[in-house]
This record gives C-alpha cells, sequence and structure tokens, in this order.
C-alpha cells in the first residue's frame, strides 16, 4: 500500500511538472542559444517553470500537422511573419491581445513601443532578421560588395549557395536584375515579374547548392563547398564573431523582416505559453537576446540598451539589419505578398527546380 | 479416428457417439474450432498490429489522395447551391450563397482554409478569397455585381469550375494534379501549364534513377556473393563482416560519410588534386547532383543485393560447373548455361528488394542529391511538411504505391515470385 501511495505521489509529481513546463519550437543553432540565453534561463529564474527548447528547419511547418491532428506538444513557435498571418487566416493559432503586453520601462504602452507591423491578432514580433549573402575573405580577397555581384558568375566564379525556396530568392534576384527595392513587390504581382526572377535565377542555377536549415550556410562556407551564400544574417555574424571565421556580410539586397511568436490553439499550457510570450518580448528581455546574436529587437525601448555582444569588446549596432548604414538597398519582406503567394510560387519553384 | 471410434459407442440409429454420449461428429468439430480459436487467438496480436500499423495508414492515406473537405464544409450555402443546380451558370442565388458563407468564414477564421482549398487548382486565388472576406461584411445586394465589382475574377467561369470541383469532398483534383493534369472551366481533363508540370518527370526520374541503382547495384554485388559462397569458410566468414558491417551502421552516418568523401573539398577530390590527375579549379562535382544519389544510395542499398545473392549460390555445388567444364564447355558458356541460371531466384529477390527499396528512397537524396537528385519521395515529403497539401501527397504516394504494385505484378507474370528467395 505504502508503495503504491509513494508510486501514486511520484506520478502525480511527474504530472505536474511536465504540465508546468512549456515547449518552445525555434530555428535551433546560434539563434537557439540567443533565446535560451536571453529569453529561457530569465524566465526560469523569474517563474520556475522549465523551458523546453525543440527545432525545427521551419517551425511553421509542424504546427498544421499537431493542430489538426488535436496532438500540440508544443507551447510557443518562432515563425516567419508571412507564417504567422496564413497560420492565423486558417485558425490555427491563438490569439493574442497586445493589450496585455508589458509597458516599456517609461510607461509607453506595448502597442506603441513595437515597431509598426510587429503586432497582430496572433502573433508579437520579437526581432527584425534579414537574408543578407556573405563569402569567406580568405578566398575572395577583394570582395563582391553589391547584389549584382551575386548573380555574376564570371566575376566571381564558384558555387553559390541559396535557401531551397521562393521567399527572398525571388525578391534578391529582381533586385540584382537592376529593380529598385521599392518596386520587387508590385513586378512580383505581374506574371512578367515572376518569370524574370525565375529567369534571373537560371543564370546561377547549374552552380547553385541549396540550403534548409539555417545553420547550413555557414557550413558551406566553412567547409569551401559554396563561394557565397544566401545567409540569416545572425547566423553569418555568430560563425564571425564566436567562431573567429573570416566570413564577411553584403547588406547590399538584404531582405529583412520580423519574426514572430505564436501559440498554436490548443497549446497544452496555454496560460505558461501567455507568460512566456510576455516575459520574452518585454523591453529588457529582447534586448538581453540581441546580445547573442545580431537581429534588432521589435520594440523601439530595446535599442537603446543593446551594448557589447558576449565577448564584450563587439559593438553589435553595425551587424543589425536595421542599422543605418546596412539600408541603403535593402527590402523589407511584404509578409502580404507571401501569406498569399508562397504555396503557389514555392509549387512553381520546385517544379523550375526539377526541371533541368 | 480410430481412437475416437474404439472409445465410443453406437447408439440406436447406427450414428456415433463419444463415451459421454454426444455425436462424434459434433464433438469433432467442437475440438477442432477450439484448436482453430487458439490458432488465431495466437496470430492475433500480429493481425491486429499490421491492421492497426500498415492498412489502416494506408487505408486512410489512398483515402485522403480523393477526399478534402476543406472547402465544402466551411462553405453550406454555396454547396446547397451547387447540388441544387447542377451544371448550372452562377445567378445571384449562387453569389448571394457565397457572400453568406463568406461572411461566417471571416468571422470564424476559416477563410484561410477557403482560401488555400481553392490555391491548389486556381493559383493566386488566396489573396483573393482573403480580401473579398474582408469586404464581404458591408456589401449590398444585388451580390453578383457587387463582387465582380470587387474583383473579376468572381465572373471567371475556370474560378466556379474549381468552386464546383471542390464543393464535394470527394474529388479527383489531387490524383490528375499529381500526374500534371487539371480541369478546365468546362470540367474538361487537360494538361497543367507547363511551368507547374512536375510530377511526371520526377516519377520517370524515381524509376530511371532506382533501375540504375539496381542495376549497379547487380554489377557489383554478384562477384561479391559469389566469392562470399565459394571461399573457404574462414575467409567468406571476414568478408561477411565487411559486407554487414557497413549494413549495421546507421543510414545517416553513411549517408554524411559520404558528403565528406564527395564534397568539392572533399577526400575524393583533395586526393585526386593531390596526385595532380585534376587542376584546383577542374574539381568534380560529385555531390548535390544526381552523381551524389546514384553513388551513395548504391553504397546504402549494395547489402540487399548480396545477402540473396549469396544465400541462393551457397548450396549450388561446385561440381556443377566443373561438369560442364569436363564435357568441353568454355568457362563463360559454363557460367552463362549452367551457374547463371542457378542464381536466379537470387537475382530477382535482389533486384526487387532494392528496386522497391530505392523507389521509396527519401533521406539519401535529400541529403546529398541537391536539386538533380531529387527523388518523387522529397516532393511528396515537401507536401507533408512544407506546403502541408497532404491530399497532393497522398495522391502522389497513392500512385508511388500503385506503380510498385505493377511492378511486383509484372515480375510475378515474367518471372514468377515462387522463383524469390530471400535467404
Amino acid at each position: 500500500m505504502k508503495k503504491l501511495l509513494v508510486l501514486t505521489t511520484a506520478l502525480t509529481g511527474v504530472g505536474f511538472a511536465a504540465h508546468a513546463d512549456i515547449t518552445v519550437l525555434s530555428w535551433g543553432g546560434a539563434y537557439e542559444t540567443s533565446q535560451v540565453e536571453g529569453y529561457n534561463k530569465p524566465f526560469t529564474a523569474a517563474t520556475s517553470t522549465n523551458v523546453i527548447m525543440t527545432a525545427a528547419d521551419n517551425p511553421a511547418a509542424p504546427i498544421k500537422a499537431m493542430v489538426e491532428a488535436g496532438n500540440v506538444t508544443v507551447d510557443v513557435a518562432d515563425v516567419e511573419y508571412a507564417d504567422a498571418i496564413r497560420l492565423c487566416d486558417e485558425g490555427l493559432l491563438e490569439t493574442i491581445d497586445a493589450s496585455t503586453l508589458p509597458a516599456a520601462p517609461d510607461g509607453t504602452a506595448a502597442t506603441d513601443d513595437f515597431l509598426p507591423g510587429a503586432l497582430t491578432d496572433c502573433a508579437v514580433a520579437s526581432i527584425v532578421f534579414s537574408t543578407v549573402f556573405a563569402y569567406d575573405s580568405s578566398k575572395i580577397p577583394e570582395g563582391p560588395t553589391k547584389i549584382s555581384d551575386f548573380f555574376d558568375l564570371e566575376k566571381f566564379p564558384g558555387k553559390r549557395g541559396l535557401r531551397k525556396g521562393a521567399k527572398a530568392n525571388l525578391e534578391m534576384a529582381l533586385m540584382a536584375d537592376g529593380v529598385a527595392a521599392a518596386d520587387v513587390y508590385a513586378m512580383l504581382e505581374t506574371p512578367e515579374g515572376i518569370d524574370r526572377a525565375f529567369a534571373k535565377l537560371d543564370t546561377i542555377k547549374a552552380e547553385t547548392v541549396w540550403w534548409e536549415a539555417g545553420a547550413q550556410p555557414p557550413q558551406l562556407l566553412a567547409d569551401g563547398e559554396v563561394a557565397m551564400t544566401t545567409a540569416y544574417n545572425g547566423r553569418i555574424f555568430a560563425a564571425a564573431t564566436a567562431e573567429a571565421k573570416p566570413f564577411v556580410t553584403v547588406w547590399d539586397g538584404q531582405v529583412y523582416e520580423y519574426d514572430m511568436f505564436v501559440i498554436p490553439k490548443g497549446a497544452p499550457n496555454l496560460e505558461g505559453a501567455m507568460e512566456y510570450v510576455k516575459f520574452a518580448t518585454s523591453t529588457p528581455q529582447l534586448a538581453e537576446q540581441a546580445k547573442w546574436i545580431s537581429y534588432g529587437p521589435a520594440r523601439k525601448s530595446s535599442a537603446p540598451l543593446i551594448g557589447l555582444f558576449n565577448d564584450g569588446k563587439t559593438e553589435m549596432a553595425p551587424f543589425m539589419p536595421t542599422s543605418e548604414a546596412n539600408l541603403t538597398n535593402a527590402l523589407p519582406s511584404s509578409y502580404e505578398f507571401w501569406a498569399d503567394r508562397d504555396s503557389e510560387l514555392n509549387e512553381r519553384f520546385n517544379a523550375w527546380l526539377a526541371a533541368n | 479416428m480410430a481412437d475416437v471410434t474404439a472409445q465410443g459407442m453406437t447408439t440406436g440409429d447406427g450414428r456415433l457417439t463419444t463415451t459421454d454420449g454426444r455425436p462424434l461428429k459434433l464433438a469433432l468439430a467442437h475440438a477442432q474450432s477450439r484448436n482453430r480459436r487458439r490458432a488465431f487467438l495466437l496470430v492475433a496480436p500480429l493481425l491486429l498490429f499490421i491492421v492497426v500499423t500498415f492498412v489502416l495508414p494506408i487505408g486512410q492515406m489512398l483515402h485522403e489522395a480523393v477526399y478534402n473537405d476543406e472547402f465544402s464544409t466551411h462553405v453550406p450555402e454555396l454547396k446547397a447551391w451547387f447540388d441544387a443546380n447542377p451544371a448550372a451558370e452562377p445567378d445571384e442565388a449562387a453569389y448571394a450563397a457565397l457572400v453568406a458563407d463568406f461572411r461566417v468564414a471571416a468571422q470564424e477564421r476559416t477563410i484561410g482554409k477557403i482560401g488555400t482549398r481553392l490555391n491548389y487548382d486556381y493559383p493566386g486565388v488566396l489573396s483573393l478569397v482573403k480580401s473579398t472576406g474582408r469586404a464581404v461584411k458591408g456589401m449590398e445586394p444585388p451580390f453578383k455585381d457587387a463582387l465582380i465589382a470587387e474583383d473579376e475574377r468572381w465572373a471567371d467561369p475556370q474560378l466556379w469550375s474549381v468552386m464546383r470541383e471542390a464543393s464535394s469532398a470527394y474529388t479527383a483534383s489531387f490524383m490528375l494534379a499529381a500526374v500534371d493534369l487539371a480541369r478546365d472551366k468546362d470540367g474538361a481533363i487537360t494538361r497543367a501549364p507547363e511551368e507547374r508540370q512536375v510530377y511526371v518527370k520526377l516519377f520517370i526520374r524515381t524509376f530511371v534513377l532506382s533501375g540504375l541503382i539496381t542495376l549497379i547495384c547487380l554489377i557489383l554485388g554478384f562477384p561479391v556473393a559469389h566469392l562470399l559462397a565459394t571461399l573457404p569458410m574462414r575467409w567468406s566468414n571476414v568478408l561477411m563482416i565487411l559486407v554487414l558491417l557497413p549494413f549495421w551502421t546507421s543510414l545517416l552516418v553513411r549517408t554524411t560519410s559520404w558528403m565528406v568523401l564527395l564534397q568539392g573539398q572533399g577526400v575524393v577530390n583533395n586526393s585526386l588534386v593531390a596526385l595532380g590527375l585534376l587542376t584546383d579549379d577542374g574539381r568534380l562535382p560529385m555531390i548535390n547532383n544526381q552523381i551524389g544519389t546514384v553513388v551513395a544510395m548504391t553504397h546504402v542499398l549494395l547489402p540487399f543485393m548480396i545477402l540473396p545473392l549469396y544465400s541462393v549460390m551457397r548450396p549450388i555445388p561446385p561440381s556443377y560447373v566443373r561438369a560442364a567444364r569436363s564435357l568441353g564447355a568454355t568457362s563463360w558458356t559454363a557460367f552463362r548455361r549452367v551457374y547463371l541460371p542457378q542464381t536466379l531466384p537470387g537475382i530477382g529477390a535482389g533486384a526487387l528488394l532494392v528496386f522497391i527499396l530505392a523507389v521509396g528512397y527519401y533521406i539519401t537524396p535529400a541529403l546529398v542529391g541537391g536539386a538533380s537528385g531529387q527523388l518523387i519521395s522529397n516532393l511528396i515529403a515537401f507536401h507533408m511538411q512544407d506546403s502541408l497539401n497532404w491530399s497532393l501527397g497522398a495522391a502522389l504516394s497513392a500512385i508511388l504505391l500503385v506503380l510498385v504494385l505493377v511492378l511486383y505484378w509484372l515480375y510475378d507474370r515474367i518471372v514468377g515470385i515462387d522463383n524469390l528467395k530471400l535467404g
């Protein structure tokens, strides 16, 4: 009897512990590290709730499967803007009331403190990240400086790395083809514009290595598999700064956007998930995370709090996608465009990829 | 039988009974049915396991390929109109039904599902559905004019044809899409636009590459199996371990090892450059293309060819070939007419095994195949995991399953499945 009692108590204990934990689905690698250091550890210290991190190539993908199968194992997911909109429109996410988010330290309401567009019905932006291209300066001393150089195989021979998908590739192709950043989406709305983007991609298709996970491009560069590759800017920064790789980021033609926290409908620990999102997107936490990776915080009040990288000597500001010098030829990714056209353009992209 | 009659008795009307007076026939049937029940109970766990883990999921997948209710359940009024008006042009009532459904859908956040389902068959309609979902709230009748004023695509007969098709949950449109076909505005079947054709090409590539891999496995595996079967036991055991060791190693480890070997700065290219056979700029592209897929998959699947071949070659007495030679056959004739025919069951089993495994291979081409080495399984994975168009993924899987079954049937007709020997 006593044994049984001990056993049931232990099981209930496990049950409670499991319930109190929250699971966060993110992108892995250096980005995950920044979230663990910036959000999770302080969150656990403040609320004694354990945070379990899991990773996916694109965390938006498993959410539909989980919600529709009625087996949601994730409380919070970190997804791209367009995916947050799309999932919200399909009724797969919990709504998040923006007015309940914590105000800035000076008392500014959250709705005014976040950058424009950073709050939607179902999602709260945490960071601004960017798709840029990068090269290894030890292999190309006189490196490329323009997005058009990425597509110039004569001037800069060698393999290219690109993300396997339509998003950001089409925009970069058009910008390399001489389209001004402001006109890119107007052009992509027309069939001719899409044809033009694919035609530009055609010029480097034979030399391209396709990557899927954000951790791959720095690896491809380090292995010498590619001469230059597109990548998420924080990954290149992490490899260059923390691992002292001679990687150089080219900001010309960067495509930047928000990354959002969302809560899948039916999250096992909804209350904990809400607490986590509020905590993680508060002013000090966003600033804290930015010390670990060069992604800009989505709150205005966080920006002045960012100082040095965790090595204690690298100034973060020049590596942020939103820093003035990096915005001379930059394109804010259109979530409206991609929320609506993603599946159709990816289908076209797959057909294009398979044709050779 | 003899025992029963010996101990049994005969009743007045001459029927045999057991000692306790029951008719013998009944008692025997009873005993046998108990045995059958017991036998069934013994296999029941396996049967249940197969039903739960194999028959049900595959059945569900086949069902998913022709069933999608993401549109039909969210537009009840429009569905009712379609059911009541087969083959009619959309009138004001149809547009009114559409507006009523969209109003509900916009409120319940299902408008995205409606748009996503239509978008599979009418690319670009997702944004139209969403913007219309926002606009219907303040719309006034007549709805037909209001909708067409909102966007003239609402007058497109092609769109209405797509909606009619989608309004019934059971649909062939995913099976059609899986073989690069589509319906035009009159519902007739046509080829999909050229820039969207991909699946037939990938099915062909999958089968061609699988055939090539099977052939290479046979050419490489046959001599190895022969050596294994004819060497003295002591040496053949050592050789066998060399075959089995990679077989027991994780698939991922073997695939990533090939990445290390084959990549531009990899072991093979570095060695060739160091030997002066290649210049530094002329490194061979052996990975992220079809070569990578074929090399890595051949290596991974080779044991599936060697093991059945070995099990068939082992019992072939060497005296047969010796007899043929002593009767004047050349070594080639002896091999071709005496040895080879006896190994056919092993060749058949190995080839079938390797081919069927290769057709469904996923991880290796995904890792080393680049763009040109992708197989149909990679696109099935794409639709299951990324685009979340499960019906299309299921339709592609169903076609793959049918093609494999057809091959199996052909094999049975030509070679005979009784000739298969797996070990």
